[in-house]
């Protein structure tokens, strides 16, 4: 094995609460980055994988452990390294040009010779003509090519991408990501490794020399391994969709390896996370999946939704955590009250649901009962972000908030008040069976 | 294309750029003679109360006069708010105490600064004009440069981190990322408050440049003196003259100035698409034609900026690099010292405060009331033609082509500088200076509403009126369901900028030296200025902090409130 250019030594990242109990976004994990490949670091939203490749390139310093550049701990921003970011982070008012020059100034570059690298880098990543833009008369695409000429004209040792891919559309993503395959097969860029955040499980796969899958809550290496297959690579191969189906198993199992050391002080019984999925988007997906005979590979249904790992997979766990679907060596099964669920009609449905949410998540219980315990049958926000604080960060705490606003309001177990900020039960209205007919469905 | 008619073309192009080549070069010849004009003057000896002439042909210099005040302020204002904007911003322990110190200087009443500013800068160059013109510029200065810190602080607030992140990763040193990042991040703030900030100055003018304070007598050459003197003479053809001067002074410089920074500030919008309307400026357009210019920008400005950045590039700064121990101390002491200043003031005003009587304080509150009850009659009165006709220009594009240019030469205006010629009229009617102050209140207010209601107008998606239209809503609906919710927002934020103007202009409109006399109103205002003219520091201290103390909690009580309730209710999402 080469010596690795970057390497996090038992990194983590947490945030200290009042309270005894910590929040922990990223527990301790080793990663390095060898020179000459590409490696891609996938994993659903919450795993901390933007805030690790912060933590790699020296932006932000991890709360314990170490990272090396070369061996030597890093303090402050890498020397030699680049970010291509998600939302570009162009300037402005700079002209494409400028943009691409702004790296070298800082460097204190001689004006001519930032001139020529910089037109050369911009005619290299396709923007000759361009120069003298400014960003927001460019497409996304455009966009993202003035990011990556800013990336490459400091020469930098490991290029980082932080789902560089994501804010373009399909077609223009796909363009992109074969020229930068093209440049990196061809040596035509300076950089010894390419480090890629994504949360696209294909695009793992197409790009990555080795794949790094993150697991959430907190942030953790669930698997980590190389893919040989040749480059350019095919999604119909065998070999390819092998690997994709592999990528889903592993996010759709339950965390068998939770055997993390006892070394935070303190980190109790874990509180269930609420999936962010939307309620209508669990009744789509039990529809389509019983349109499939009941049973289907993740994969297919993958591809049949999204590849995106937050689209697809909180709607796979929060019918899973409903008891509406079950899940077996990568395939989804619908259970009895899944199907129960798709045959009935709208007001048995949220019934169904209700039953189902008050037996197994424990958010929603909680609040229900809470609400019923007090006799005007309502109480404020803060009473439930401060239960939910002591085990998420403040951003996750709102999410789950929210989430359990939506899933509550569909069952009918309690409404919530934007404007004074409380949840409570509404008065008993029993709705007229009259007006249900018209909306019955199969 | 026909070639005679590409070479006429190409003809007309440089006899511009030839003319626009001799007009710099006679504006930089001009500014040199200016420079030492105003040298002579200012190192001269000081005459605190200058003979005003209210001949016209005195009018241009006096107009020089002001002019250079205005500018010099100006530059001060913006270079402190720069400077305060930044320290605020990224000093985490200073943030709150600076935010706090900004809210309450904003509110406090440019006269109030009046005696302290003057007192100290009089004695600070005993023997030169200087002393007394520099108190006339720092006055002005405090009612320009509040607003514009907290400008620039709110841009550099909600700089994208991902920006953030950019220019650290490349290793941008401080000196770049104020250039490449910060700085033009402000720049739209920072012109759109300068334009308010300027507009202000105007207002002011008069105050600023002729005052009485104690026994001492105060008369600054300048176009608000000339107003003053020609107002208290009751001379009205040099009233108009001077009201002319100003009104053309002040459209002149919204050609020059405003309308092509505007334009040019146009580059540093954060949007990432392309939008339709972008402002022009024909002014800027053959600026940006001028050869002359471009020369000295190849030849003068890129090499120096080349220079700033290889020597930034030299020694790199991490920005936010610990302090070293001496430094923290110095801070510490710094800090101390600054609390000990802080406290010595507390004392003394305490001090001057115990003079006051009861009724003298029973009276500041009573007249408060009644200021206040003006301010909102001037709100009200703005409010009732403001919104009907601010929403019917934002409806009808056709209407806002004609109206919004004549209503921008119209808000530009002082309207201190008609409160001469209004107050003839009223007094010719039979009213008063009650009356009065309230329409000069409106007079001055008034375009804030106005704008921000056109703007409001047309940001309502015309969807909105084709549901309205679909589903035949009467008037009183549409208004209802549509037209207001939508336009709230904007309607806040013209009212927050309208009130605090409307108190500020208090000081002004209560109290006027006129045809020999004093016109007065019961009022707060009336008495900040009468405590000035007389010398009343502890009557002025009292007022002041009244006055401060009221604009404060309105806003913090009132305004506040109603602008989270529009940012969290009423906010039109894409």
């Amino acid at each position: 094995m080469p010596e690795p250019l970057i390497e996090a030594r038992q990194v983590e990242k947490f945030y200290d609460q009042p309270s005894d109990n910590r929040i922990q976004v990223i527990a301790p994990l080793d990663l390095a980055v060898y020179p000459g490949e590409i490696l891609t670091l996938l994993g659903p939203s919450g795993s901390g994988k933007s805030t690790l490749l912060r933590i790699l390139t020296g932006l932000s310093p991890a709360s314990a452990g170490q990272v090396l550049w070369h061996g030597s701990p890093v303090s402050g921003p890498c020397e030699n390294v680049s970010i291509v970011f998600q939302s570009f982070a162009l300037f402005p008012w700079l002209t494409v040009l400028e943009n691409i020059d702004a790296p070298l100034k800082a460097r204190g570059v001689s004006p001519e010779g930032r001139f020529a690298r910089s037109l050369r880098m911009a005619d290299a990543v396709g923007l000759d003509g361009f120069e003298n833009a400014y960003p927001r008369e460019l497409s996304g695409g455009m966009k993202q090519r003035v990011g990556f000429a800013r990336a490459l004209v400091v020469e930098p040792e490991v290029l980082f991408m932080d789902e560089p891919f994501s804010s373009l559309d399909v077609l223009t993503a796909e363009n992109l990501r074969s020229e930068l395959l093209e440049l990196w097969d061809n040596k035509k860029m300076p950089t010894r490794a390419v480090f890629i955040v994504t949360h696209n499980i294909e695009e793992a796969v197409l790009l990555g020399d080795r794949i790094v899958v993150l697991g959430k809550n907190p942030g953790r290496i669930r698997t980590n391994f190389s893919v040989d297959l040749p480059r350019p690579r095919d999604r119909k191969q065998p070999r390819f969709t092998r690997i994709v189906d592999y990528i889903y198993q592993v996010l759709t199992q339950p965390d068998t390896e939770h055997a993390l050391p006892a070394t935070g002080p303190a980190s109790g019984p874990k509180y269930p996370m609420l999936p962010h999925a939307r309620t209508g988007g669990i009744a789509g997906f039990l529809e389509l999946l019983a349109d499939h005979n009941g049973r289907e590979d993740v994969y297919r249904l993958a591809d049949l939704l999204s590849f995106e790992i937050d689209d697809l997979l909180p709607i796979v766990e929060g019918a899973a955590l409903l008891g509406f679907v079950k899940l077996a060596e990568g395939d989804v099964e619908i259970t009895p009250a899944g199907l129960e669920f798709v045959n009935a009609d709208i007001l048995r449905q949220k019934e169904l649901f209700r039953n189902a949410a008050l037996e197994h998540v424990m958010l929603l219980k909680q609040i229900k009962r809470s609400l019923e315990s007090k006799s005007d049958h309502t109480l404020p926000d803060e009473f439930f972000h401060d239960i939910l604080d002591e085990h998420f960060s403040e951003e996750e705490t709102l999410r789950q908030l929210d989430t359990a606003i939506n899933w509550g309001r569909y069952a009918e177990l309690f409404d919530h008040d934007s404007e004074r900020k409380r949840f409570f039960i509404p008065e008993e209205t029993p709705v007229a069976p009259v007006t249900v007919e018209a909306g019955t469905e199969t | 294309m026909t070639v005679p008619g590409l070479s006429r073309s190409l003809i007309r192009d440089r006899t511009w750029n030839f003319f626009m080549d001799a007009i710099v070069f006679a504006v930089l010849f001009a500014s040199v003679y200016a420079i030492v004009a105003v040298a002579r003057y200012w190192f001269s000896a000081p005459v605190a109360a200058v003979q005003i002439s209210l001949s016209p042909t005195a009018i241009p210099r006096y107009a020089f006069y002001s002019l250079v005040r205005m500018i010099v302020a100006y530059v001060l204002s913006l270079v402190f708010a720069i400077g305060y904007g930044y320290v605020a911003a990224y000093n985490q322990r200073a943030e709150g105490p600076m935010l706090a110190v900004l809210d309450i200087l904003q509110s406090i009443p440019v006269l109030s600064f009046l005696p302290g500013v003057m007192l100290a800068m009089v004695s600070l160059f005993p023997s030169r004009q200087l002393g007394v013109e520099f108190g006339s510029i720092l006055l002005i200065f405090t009612g320009q440069v509040w607003n514009m810190a907290f400008s620039f602080y709110a841009s550099l607030k909600a700089l994208p981190r991902e920006l953030m992140e950019a220019s650290r990763v490349y290793r941008f040193g401080r000196m770049q990322r104020f250039l490449q990042l910060e700085l033009p991040q402000g720049t739209i703030g920072l012109v759109w408050n300068s334009m308010v900030s300027v507009a202000g100055g105007w207002f002011f003018l008069m105050a600023c440049e002729m005052f009485v304070l104690g026994k001492r007598d105060f008369r600054l050459p300048g176009l608000g003196s000339y107003l003053q003197s020609a107002a208290s003479a009751g001379d009205s053809s040099a009233i108009i003259w001077g009201v002319a001067a100003m009104i053309g002074l002040v459209v002149v410089i919204d050609q020059l100035v405003w309308r092509p920074a505007i334009a040019w500030s146009d580059k540093f919008k954060q949007e990432q698409v392309e939008s339709s309307s972008a402002h022009s400026s024909a002014v800027l357009n053959l600026l940006r034609k001028s050869p002359l210019l471009s020369r000295l920008r190849k030849g003068v400005t890129t090499p120096l900026m080349e220079r700033v950045y290889s020597s930034a590039a030299r020694h790199p700064t991490e920005a936010n690099s610990e302090m070293s121990n001496w430094q923290k101390a110095l801070a510490v002491l710094a800090g101390i010292l600054a609390l000990l200043a802080i406290l010595y003031g507390v004392y003394q005003g305490l001090l001057l405060l115990k003079g006051i009587t009861r009724a003298e304080l029973m009276t500041t509150l009573e007249s408060a009331g009644a200021t206040w009850l003006r301010v909102i009659a001037a709100l009200v009165i703005a409010s009732a033609w403001t919104i009907p006709a601010g929403v019917a220009i934002g409806f009808n594009p056709r209407l806002a082509r004609i109206a919004q240019p004549l209503a921008q030469i119209a808000a530009s205006v002082p309207a201190t500088a008609l409160f001469p010629v209004l107050l003839l009229g009223l007094i010719s009617l039979g009213g008063g200076l009650n009356t009065g102050s309230i329409l000069l209140m409106l007079l001055g207010t008034q375009w804030y509403i106005l704008f921000n209601v056109i703007a409001g107008a047309i940001a309502i998606p015309s969807e909105f009126r084709e549901v309205a239209d679909i589903f035949h809503f009467s008037r009183i609906e549409r208004w209802r369901t549509v037209i207001l919710p939508a336009i709230f927002p904007y309607l806040i934020t013209g009212l927050v900028t309208a009130s605090g103007g409307a108190w500020n202009a208090s000081i002004v409109a209560e109290y006027f030296h006129f045809k020999g006399q004093v016109l007065s109103t019961f009022g707060l205002g009336a008495e900040i200025s009468s405590a000035t003219d007389s010398g009343n520091f502890a009557l002025l201290l009292l007022s002041t902090i009244v006055m401060a103390a009221l604009v404060v909690s309105v806003n913090r009580l009132l305004w506040r409130r109603l602008y989270r309730r529009a940012e969290t209710h009423y906010r039109m999402e894409a």
